[in-house]
């Protein structure tokens, strides 16, 4: 019995840490884009940051605002200047976790469906968020994908009157990264 | 055999604090990333009033430019407070790279052709890299091309040609204000007389205070040393308003300046904002003028999917 208990705790011990592995990214790409009837605005950033810790299902995101891009240049300055405010508050961030981290199994290949719960701050305001994204893990590395929507006014980003019907009320947002293990 | 109880308990501690992680502990781990926040959006455009900013149109964009200057306020409401007489500049600036740019432009008075080249050498920005000041680099040539006046002397295409070295030291302090130092120098081929210098040394300050996101207050003046014009001549000032809307700035301004060009309204400004003509009359020297930017992509950046 007592060396049944051993056994059973160290297996508790070092079958857990099979799946204590993180994974992150630097250049994860992010795309939104709003369209009407009056103006079509898109952006990409290629180069977003994003952590993962497989054991916990913990995620972390940050990007850079500067960091879209745009068609016209001048879309890409007011974008900064005047929307999001970019001198003042330079990233957009987001701190959350899987929820049904069971779901996934980050050891087999495979493709997984994944709820993601958390915070995300743009604007420097904050709100909880989720979403549901696939993962899937493809020689050791994570293709993370997901699509979610983001209401301007949610995070006091102040549209002008003269613009209202120039950009769409909500955001659609698409997400892509491949996440490799850190060593 | 407690002693293996006790070894396991604490292993199971120990792997267990091992899968606890802190909120902002993940991406830490990443390290600091090592970046240059290069300032952008120093001025609503790439001019100030009359002459340049140290903002460049960005690459493959082409800016297209209407100008007007009128006549003085004070010839009073039959002119329409100076509207009637007015003069005007057609301008096209393109950005080849987002440091060099491009421009010509045709002015009504004087039939003037003027077209300039300007580059951006240091940029302002902080992190990685510090630069206190964005400093850029503008030359500009303007020809008359109205005929001469006086037929029956030998007149040299030469008169007709007049250059402008710049250097633009600019600084955005904050979001509410930027400032500009400009040193010139305007070279005149021919000037009106014999003790006119050739070469005219100026200096120039000017800036925007931000009002609203879209709404900023510019001021530019333009002062000319002594002993380089023969004559009266006034320094160059201009205060004005620039109001940004999607695609447009639209620059309402007075000024004292009747010309659009270098050589017009550093060497050939006649009248000061408040002076006593030969009366001893208080008048006042200032024009109502604006210049509207329209952007315009031609060129669509690479590298975005």
């Amino acid at each position: 019995m007592k060396k049944l208990m051993f056994v059973l705790a160290m297996l508790l011990a070092f079958g857990t840490s099979a799946f204590s592995q993180k994974f992150f990214t630097r250049d994860a790409k992010i795309k939104f884009n709003s369209d009407t009837p009056m103006e079509k605005i898109e952006g990409v950033n290629k180069s977003a940051t994003c952590v993962l810790d497989a054991a916990t299902g913990k995620m972390e995101w940050k990007v850079l605002i500067k960091g879209f891009l745009f068609e016209k240049a001048l879309m890409q300055e007011h974008f900064n200047e005047n929307y999001l405010e970019s001198s003042k508050y330079p990233n957009a961030t987001f701190s959350g976790a899987i929820t049904d981290l069971n779901e996934v199994n980050f050891a087999k290949d495979g493709t997984y469906t994944a709820k993601v719960k958390g915070k995300m701050t743009i604007h420097n305001v904050t709100k909880d968020v989720e979403t549901t994204g696939t993962i899937q893990v493809v020689g050791g590395n994570l293709e993370v994908q997901t699509n979610f929507g983001v209401a301007c006014a949610d995070y006091d980003i102040s549209i002008p009157s003269v613009v209202k019907d120039n950009i769409a009320k909500e955001i659609k947002v698409m997400v892509n990264a491949v996440l490799k293990p850190m060593k | 055999m407690k002693k293996a109880y006790l070894l396991t308990f604490f292993f199971i501690l120990f792997t267990a604090s091992l899968l606890s992680a802190q909120e902002g502990d993940l991406l830490s781990l990443l390290g600091e990333e090592k970046t240059t926040d290069y300032t952008i959006a120093t001025f609503k455009t790439n001019r100030i009033i009359n002459g340049h900013s140290i903002e460049n149109t960005a690459a493959g964009v082409l800016d297209f430019k209407i100008s007007h200057r009128f006549s003085p306020v004070r010839q009073g409401v039959y002119d329409l407070f100076g509207l009637d007489g007015a003069t005007l500049r057609i301008g096209f600036d393109y950005g080849i790279t987002d440091r060099l740019m491009v421009g010509v432009g045709r002015s009504s008075h004087e039939k003037i052709i003027d077209g300039f080249a300007k580059y951006k050498l240091l940029r302002q920005s902080k992190g990685e890299r510090n630069m206190p000041v964005t400093l850029s680099y503008l030359i500009d040539a303007q020809i008359k091309t109205i005929k001469f006046d006086d037929n029956n002397r030998e007149n040299y295409f030469t008169s007709r040609v007049y250059y402008t070295h710049q250097l633009l030291i600019g600084r955005k302090f904050n979001d509410r204000l930027s400032l500009q130092l400009m040193p010139t120098v305007v070279h005149r081929n021919l000037t009106v007389s014999p003790d006119d210098k050739n070469d005219v040394l100026a200096v120039g300050i000017g800036g925007r205070i931000k009002i609203t996101k879209r709404v900023a207050l510019n001021a530019e003046y333009y002062y000319v040393p002594e002993g380089q014009i023969v004559g009266n001549y006034a320094n160059s000032l201009s205060l004005g308003v620039d109001i940004e809307t999607g695609g447009h700035v639209f620059q309402l301004h007075f000024t004292n300046s009747r010309d659009m060009t270098y050589k017009g309204f550093i060497t050939e400004t006649s009248e000061d904002w408040f002076f006593k003509n030969d009366e001893d009359r208080l008048l006042s020297g200032i024009r109502f003028g604006f210049n509207i930017a329209r952007v315009f992509t031609i060129k669509k950046p690479k590298g975005l999917d």
